[in-house]
C-alpha cells in the first residue's frame, strides 16, 4: 500500500482531533494536563476489559470459533461499559479536585471550568480510542501487502480512517453531554449517553458491510455534536453572530477589535 | 495584583539560567526565561483575583500561581520527553544498527542467551547487581569528592564525558544513519559537520547558548545515551535495572543516609549552588569496548540524559546542591532503565532541585532538563520493548507507556507541589511505565488485534 494511503488515512482519522487540539487546547498547559489524564483513564478502562476477556479466552475453547466471537463481543460491550464508568469516574475526581482547589484558593473562578473540561476530557477519551483503533492499521498500511485478497472488503483503510473520525468526535461530544448531564443531575441523558455508545459499537459488528455501521454512526455522530453543541450553550442565535463575526464575546476574548 | 504575583515570582526564582548553563551562578544569568515565564504566568491569570488583604490575597495568588506555574512547568517537561521519546523510536525503527546484538558492555558480563531460562534469570540479576553497585559507588565518589572540595577533577570528569558524547557517540550515530539511508559521504565533510556539532554542543552545555538549541542538545544527547543502553543491554537485564534504580532512587532521596540526600546537604551547608559539573561529569560517555574505564564511564552515559537535566535544574533552583547529587546518580538511573527512567531522573532531579522550604520554583531549565531525561529514559523504554523483534513491534504499547510515562511526570510532580520537599522522581513513571508495558503488550495487544481484525470498535 502507497504513502498517500498512509497519509490519507491518517488525515481522515486524526484531522479533526488535532486541529481541535492545536487550536483550543495547546495553549493552555492545563487542558493539555487534563487531556492526557483523560486518555490515561480511557487507557486503563481498556486495560480492565481487556484483562477480562483475556481471562475468558484462556478458560474457553480455542478451537471454537463461534464461541471466540461471542466472547469478542462480549469483551466489546463490557469495554463500552468499563469506558463509560471510568468517563463518570473521572468527573468524580475532577469535581472532587475542583472543590479541593476552590477552598485552597479561596477564589470565585477556577482556573478551568467544568465544561472546559468535559471537553478536554472527551476529547482525551476520543485521541487515546482513535490512536489504538487505527495507528496499527496505519502502520501496516506503509508497509507491502495487497488490500483484501482473501475476498475481504477493498476499502479496509479508508473506513477505518472515517470509522476512527465518528469515534473521536463522538468520544467529544459524549464527554460533554456527560459531564453537563452529570451536573444537572440528568440520569437520562447518561444513560442515552451510554446507549449511543453501546448503540455504535455494536453497529460496528456490521462490518465490513459499511452501509450498516459507517453511516448510522455518523447520524448518530451529528444527533451527539448538535446535542452537546447545546447543552455547552450554544444556539442558533450564538451560531449565526460567530460565523458572521459580531459575537462580542468571542472577540474580545480573542482580543480581537470590531 | 499583578506587581504583587510578579514579586513573588521574582523572589521565587532564584536564577532563570539557561537550561544548559551549568556554570555556575555568576555566568550571565538568564532571566530571559524566567522572565518570560513570569509574563505569561501573569497573563494567563484569570482577572479575578482581588485580594482584599494583602497577606490572604499573597497566599492565595501564590496558590492559583503555584498551580497554573505547575501546570505550565509540567508541559515543560511533556516536551522534551516526548521529542527524545520520539526521536529515540524513530532511530530504532529506521536504523537497524541499534537494535543489533553487538556484545555487552563490560558491567553487565553475563549473557542472556542461555538454554534454560532459570540460567537467564539467574544472569541478568548478577548483571543488575553489578549495574547497582556500579551506579552506588559511582555515586559514593561524586559524594566524596564533592565533599573534599575536588572541584577540579569533577569537573574535567565531566568536560570529558561530554566531549566523548557529543563528539564520537554523535559520529557513529550520524555512521550508521548515512549507512541506512546509503547517503555517501566524504570524512572531511563529516570531520566538519561533527567538529561544528560537538564544538557549538560543547559551548551550549557548558557555557551559554540560545535557549532552543540548548533544550535540542539536552535532547539529543539524552537521545544518544538512550540508544547506546538499548544497544549493550540485554533485555531482562535492562528491565531489571529498571526496577530496582527505582528502588534504590526512592532508598537514595528519603533515607537520612542516603548519598544524595548527603550531598544536598553538604551543598547547602556551603550554600553553595548545585556544581555543575557534578551533574554532567555523571554523563560521561563511555564506550563499551574500553573495557578498562572506570565505572564512572558507565555511568556517565547513562547519566548523561539526566545529568544535563539535572544541571539545568540546579542552576535554576535555589537548592542547587541537592540536585547535584541526585542528577548524577539519576542520570546514571536513567540509562539504566531505558528511558522510563529517563522521565523520572528528570523529574526526581527537579524534584530534588525545589527547595524544600519555598515552593518549587519551577523554572523552564528543570524542566528541560527533566523532560529530556524523561524523554530519553522513555525512548530507552521504547525501544527495549523494540529491540526484541521488530516484526512484533505494537504502536499501541508505545502509546501506552507514553501516556503512562507522562501521567507518572504529572503525579511526581504533583506530590513534590504537595510535600514541597526531595522525592524521588524515577519511582512512580517507571512502576507505571513497567505495569502498562506488561499488562499493554500481554492483555491489551491480543484483544486489539482481534478488534481490528473483524473491525469491531471500541
Amino acid at each position: 500500500m502507497t504513502a498517500s494511503v498512509f497519509f490519507g488515512c491518517t488525515f481522515i482519522a486524526f484531522g479533526p482531533a488535532i486541529s481541535l487540539f492545536l487550536f483550543t487546547i495547546a495553549r493552555d498547559p492545563l487542558r493539555v494536563i487534563f487531556l492526557i489524564a483523560g486518555a490515561f483513564f480511557w487507557l486503563v478502562s481498556l486495560l480492565l476489559s481487556s484483562l477480562v476477556w483475556f481471562i475468558a479466552v484462556q478458560i474457553s475453547n480455542k478451537e471454537n470459533a463461534s464461541v471466540q466471537k461471542g466472547l469478542l463481543i462480549f469483551g466489546v460491550v463490557l469495554s463500552v461499559l468499563l469506558q463509560e464508568t471510568f468517563r463518570f469516574g473521572y468527573y468524580k475526581l475532577l469535581k472532587r479536585a475542583n472543590e479541593g482547589l476552590m477552598a485552597l484558593s479561596q477564589e470565585d473562578a477556577m482556573p478551568i471550568s467544568i465544561r472546559q473540561l468535559a471537553y478536554v476530557s472527551g476529547l482525551g477519551f476520543g485521541f487515546m480510542s482513535g490512536a489504538f483503533s487505527v495507528v496499527n492499521i496505519l502502520a501496516d498500511s506503509l508497509g507491502p501487502g495487497t488490500v483484501g485478497i482473501h475476498g475481504d472488503s477493498q476499502h479496509y483503510f479508508v473506513s477505518s480512517a472515517f470509522m476512527t473520525m465518528a469515534i473521536i468526535l463522538l468520544h467529544m461530544f459524549w464527554g460533554v453531554v456527560f459531564f453537563d448531564a452529570c451536573e444537572k443531575k440528568r440520569w437520562w441523558a447518561v444513560v442515552i449517553v451510554v446507549l449511543s455508545h453501546l448503540l455504535v459499537s455494536c453497529l460496528s459488528f456490521l462490518n465490513p458491510q459499511y452501509e450498516g455501521s459507517l453511516i448510522p454512526a455518523y447520524v448518530v455522530m451529528c444527533v451527539m455534536g448538535m446535542w452537546a453543541f447545546s447543552s455547552a450553550g450554544g444556539s442558533l442565535r450564538n451560531l449565526k453572530l460567530c460565523l458572521t463575526c459580531r459575537d462580542k464575546d468571542f472577540l474580545l476574548a480573542n482580543h480581537r477589535p470590531r | 495584583m499583578a506587581e504583587n504575583l510578579a514579586n513573588v515570582l521574582h523572589e521565587q526564582l532564584s536564577e532563570g539560567f539557561p537550561d544548559t548553563h551549568r556554570n555556575n551562578s555568576g555566568e550571565g544569568a538568564d532571566r530571559r526565561r524566567v522572565v518570560e515565564g513570569v509574563d505569561q504566568e501573569l497573563n494567563g491569570q484569570p482577572p479575578s483575583a482581588r485580594p482584599s488583604q494583602r497577606l490572604e490575597s499573597e497566599e492565595d495568588e501564590d496558590e492559583e500561581l503555584t498551580l497554573k506555574y505547575g501546570a505550565k512547568h509540567v508541559i515543560m517537561l511533556f516536551v522534551p520527553v516526548t521529542l527524545c521519546m520520539v526521536v529515540v523510536v524513530a532511530t530504532i525503527k529506521s536504523v537497524s544498527f541499534y537494535t543489533q546484538k553487538d556484545g555487552q558492555l563490560i558491567y553487565t558480563p553475563f549473557p542472556e542467551d542461555t538454554e534454560t531460562v532459570g540460567q537467564r534469570a539467574l544472569n541478568s540479576i548478577l548483571n543488575a547487581a553489578i549495574m547497582i553497585s556500579v551506579i552506588i559507588v559511582m555515586t559514593l565518589l561524586l559524594v566524596v569528592l564533592y565533599k573534599y572540595r575536588c572541584y577540579k577533577v569533577i569537573h574535567g570528569w565531566l568536560i570529558i564525558s561530554s566531549l566523548l558524547l557529543l563528539f564520537f557517540f554523535s559520529f557513529i550515530y550520524l555512521g550508521e544513519v548515512f549507512k541506512t539511508y546509503n547517503v555517501g559521504m566524504d570524512y572531511i565533510t563529516l570531520a566538519l559537520i561533527i567538529w561544528n556539532f560537538g564544538v557549538v554542543g560543547m559551548i551550549c552545555i557548558h557555557w551559554k547558548g540560545p535557549l532552543h538549541l540548548q533544550q535540542a542538545y539536552l535532547i539529543m544527547i539524552s537521545a544518544l545515551m538512550a540508544l547506546v543502553f538499548i544497544k549493550y543491554l540485554p533485555e531482562w537485564t535492562a528491565w531489571l535495572i529498571l526496577a530496582v534504580i527505582s528502588i534504590y532512587d526512592l532508598v537514595a532521596v528519603l533515607c537520612p543516609k542516603g548519598p544524595l540526600r548527603m550531598l544536598v546537604e553538604t551543598a547547602q551547608e556551603r550554600n553553595e549552588p548545585i556544581f555543575p559539573a557534578l551533574i554532567y561529569s555523571s554523563t560521561m560517555v563511555w564506550l563499551v569496548n574500553m573495557a578498562d574505564t572506570d565505572a564512572e564511564s558507565r555511568k556517565k552515559p547513562a547519566l548523561n540524559s539526566t545529568t544535563p537535566e539535572s544541571q539545568a535544574a540546579p542552576s535554576q533552583s535555589t537548592q542547587g546542591p541537592d540536585d547535584g547529587g541526585f542528577t548524577t546518580d539519576w542520570e546514571l538511573r536513567q540509562q539504566e532503565t531505558l528511558g522510563h527512567m529517563e522521565s523520572s531522573e528528570e523529574t526526581r532531579r527537579q524534584v530534588q532541585e525545589m527547595p524544600s522550604a519555598r515552593p518549587p520554583a519551577i523554572q523552564s531549565d528543570d524542566s528541560e532538563e527533566m523532560s529530556v531525561s524523561g524523554g530519553g529514559g522513555s525512548g530507552l523504554f521504547h525501544s527495549q520493548r523494540g529491540k526484541a523483534s521488530d516484526w512484533n513491534w505494537d504502536w499501541n504499547t508505545t502509546l501506552a507507556c507514553f501516556v503512562a510515562i507522562l501521567i507518572g511526570l504529572c503525579l511526581t510532580l504533583l506530590l513534590l507541589a504537595i510535600f514541597k520537599k526531595a522525592l524521588p522522581a524515577l519511582p512512580i513513571s517507571i512502576t507505571f511505565g513497567l505495569v502498562f508495558y506488561f499488562a499493554t503488550d500481554n492483555l491489551v495487544r491480543p484483544f486489539m488485534d482481534q478488534l481490528a481484525l473483524h473491525q469491531f470498535y471500541i
